[in-house]
């Protein structure tokens, strides 16, 4: 009880934050469009290969810029963490009775409403632009619910490096490092049997397929609930080895200050 | 020793402890790059009074209240705060205190009024309670105005007050203080300390308060431990440290410089004169009572010709007590110990 009272002190925190950078919230807004848009363009004569089921790409992206968009906000997560920590923000909250576990699931709780939100924007302009999403509105929910804990994952792994690192050069680094080719790793862009084998081995193996298959699937005319269901499994068994590692990070952090 | 911690501690004079530190030891690093921030630290502060922890940086004053705050555990050692074991039930301690951490911990997204309703909702303060409570600290640390705006655009002196008032907002105990007119200006300063006297004074309030500055221990705290690498080389009233070392400072700038030998065995004689040292043209001594010591001073020099520009007779301040018992003065601590830092 008390850890949901904390969480939602500290989501309506950040929240008001974010509130009040009307500019970060238009970048936050405009980022998955330009993705959107601009991979659509890119990429557009991929129906024209052979084997490419489908007629429409950007119904194809759709679900692979939600899913990328939820990885790069969460990535980048455990910056304002940083911050904290730098201000005494942080420290100020670990002498007082405040749950551990709530500094961080409100700053997850935060970031997925922000996904979600970002989520329904491409949903819209992925409609505009002629992606019928056959799945229906069940379907485009259940995608953006996979989304939402792909980036939860990945935001408690950032926190945890932010509290771990405390400096924003070595999680700037690591984020660098891991969050393009892992999407790239993906069927985001590509049909899986259209990329080469060896990517479609590490592809089954990676966290942001599993996000891609399972929403692709779910907005789909014929959804493959047993595929569905696996994806959200290993998504959810992620999620929760990532919010045990960051909730350790604390007691890391504190033995080090 | 007593080994009891769940109940009120009485120390010898029968007064109620609300601070014990026991030989508390802290190393960060491993190996040779080892740091042994705290070096079997021990001391005890009786309710009700501002307690200084005086040293200079690096000495060890922050980690003491990393670890009674519960922010950080020790390696060995124990540590109670109004009776509760820190290590043992942290969260019963996060309740009792109040903590205002060295530089600031005000979220500068938020205003002044924000910041305070969190922390108040964080010890399950709500509704209209917490409202006033808020408007009431604000009022107090001269924050009224300025309580809805972000944070950001405070100045230093109004940041510390927040962060003090932040501190208050469930009424704790004990106030832990690290270090909380660092980088103020001194009227700002001035202005801090009478409010932090007040707490003491007239709240009932148990303060432990860490400075490198000597006048602030001297003016604020009922007593005073010398921290010197990692422990408590001297402790007790700020009147009882520097009686301690018997007898008033005596400056003597000469002319020219003269050679320790020529000049100790002139003044050596004169009663109630010891400790004769002399570095160039400065000469350094102690006396019992400097005022009359001074012209037998004079004539001993006069008559071995030499000639002196300036004399001064300084009452022993707290940095005579830390050169005493830490063996160097504070500013070659403080350089020292900057030197270790890069």
């Amino acid at each position: 009880m008390t850890i949901v009272r904390h969480s939602y002190f500290m989501t309506i925190r950040h929240v008001r934050e974010l509130l009040r950078q009307p500019w970060w919230i238009a970048v936050t807004l405009v980022q998955p469009v330009i993705w959107l848009l601009l991979f659509g363009a890119l990429f557009k004569n991929v129906i024209n290969i052979p084997g490419f089921h489908g007629t429409s790409y950007i119904e194809f992206l759709a679900p692979g810029v939600v899913v990328m968009t939820a990885l790069f906000a969460s990535g980048w997560g455990g910056m304002p963490l940083i911050d904290d920590i730098e201000r005494g923000v942080t420290d100020r909250f670990l002498v007082s009775p405040v749950k551990r576990t709530a500094l961080i699931s409100g700053r997850l709780v935060h970031s997925s409403l922000t996904i979600a939100i970002q989520s329904v924007i491409i949903v819209v302009l992925a409609l505009i632009d002629g992606a019928g999403f056959p799945g229906g509105f069940g379907g485009v929910v259940v995608m953006i619910v996979v989304a939402v804990m792909l980036g939860a994952a990945f935001g408690a792994i950032s926190n945890g490096l932010a509290l771990l690192a405390r400096r924003e050069e070595t999680l700037i680094a690591i984020m660098n490092f891991v969050l393009l080719p892992l999407t790239f790793l993906s069927s985001a862009f590509m049909q899986q049997n259209l990329i080469p084998t060896w990517m479609q081995h590490v592809a089954d193996f990676n966290p942001v397929n599993w996000a891609v298959v399972a929403g692709r699937s779910a907005v789909s005319a014929n959804p493959d609930w047993g595929l569905i269901a696996s994806r959200a499994g290993f998504l959810l068994a992620l999620l929760l080895v990532c919010l045990a590692f960051a909730t350790r990070a604390f007691r890391t952090y504190q033995r080090s200050v | 020793m007593e080994t009891e911690t769940q109940n009120q501690l009485q120390d010898t004079a029968g007064e109620e402890v609300m601070i014990e530190a026991d030989a508390l030891v802290k190393t960060y690093g491993k190996g040779e790059k080892a740091v042994r921030a705290l070096d079997g630290l021990s001391f005890r502060a009786r309710r009700g009074t501002i307690f200084a922890l005086l040293g200079p940086n690096g000495a060890g004053k922050s980690t003491a209240v990393k670890v009674l705050t519960t922010l950080t555990r020790p390696d060995e050692g124990k540590a109670a705060v109004a009776g509760t074991d820190v290590m043992g039930s942290p969260d019963r301690v996060r309740r009792t205190i109040g903590v205002v951490s060295q530089g600031t911990g005000v979220d500068i997204q938020a205003t002044g009024r924000e910041n305070l309703r969190l922390q108040g909702q964080l010890y399950g303060m709500r509704g209209r309670v917490l409202e006033q409570r808020a408007t009431d600290l604000l009022e107090l640390f001269g924050l009224a105005d300025a309580a809805d705006r972000i944070a950001r655009g405070y100045s230093g002196g109004m940041r510390r007050r927040l962060d003090i008032a932040m501190a208050l907002v469930h009424d704790p105990w004990v106030l832990f203080l690290d270090e909380p007119t660092t980088g103020l200006d001194p009227e700002v300063r001035a202005d801090m300390w009478e409010q932090i006297a007040a707490l003491a004074a007239e709240q009932d309030k148990t303060v432990l308060l860490t400075t490198h500055y000597l006048e602030e221990a001297d003016q604020l705290a009922a007593r005073v431990a010398i921290v010197d690498r990692g422990k408590v080389v001297a402790e007790g009233t700020p009147e009882e440290l520097k009686s301690e070392l018997r007898g008033d400072a005596v400056y003597v700038e000469l002319d020219e410089p003269a050679a320790d030998g020529a000049v100790r065995p002139a003044l050596e004689p004169i009663a109630g004169v010891r400790e004769v040292v002399v570095d160039g043209r400065a000469l350094r001594a102690r006396a019992e009572d400097g005022g009359r010591a001074v012209p037998s001073v004079l004539q001993a020099l006069e008559a071995r010709g030499i000639a002196v520009s300036s004399v001064r007779v300084a009452r022993p301040s707290l940095d005579d007590v830390y050169l005493r018992y830490a063996g160097r003065t504070f500013q070659e601590a403080e350089s020292e110990d900057t030197e270790v830092k890069k």
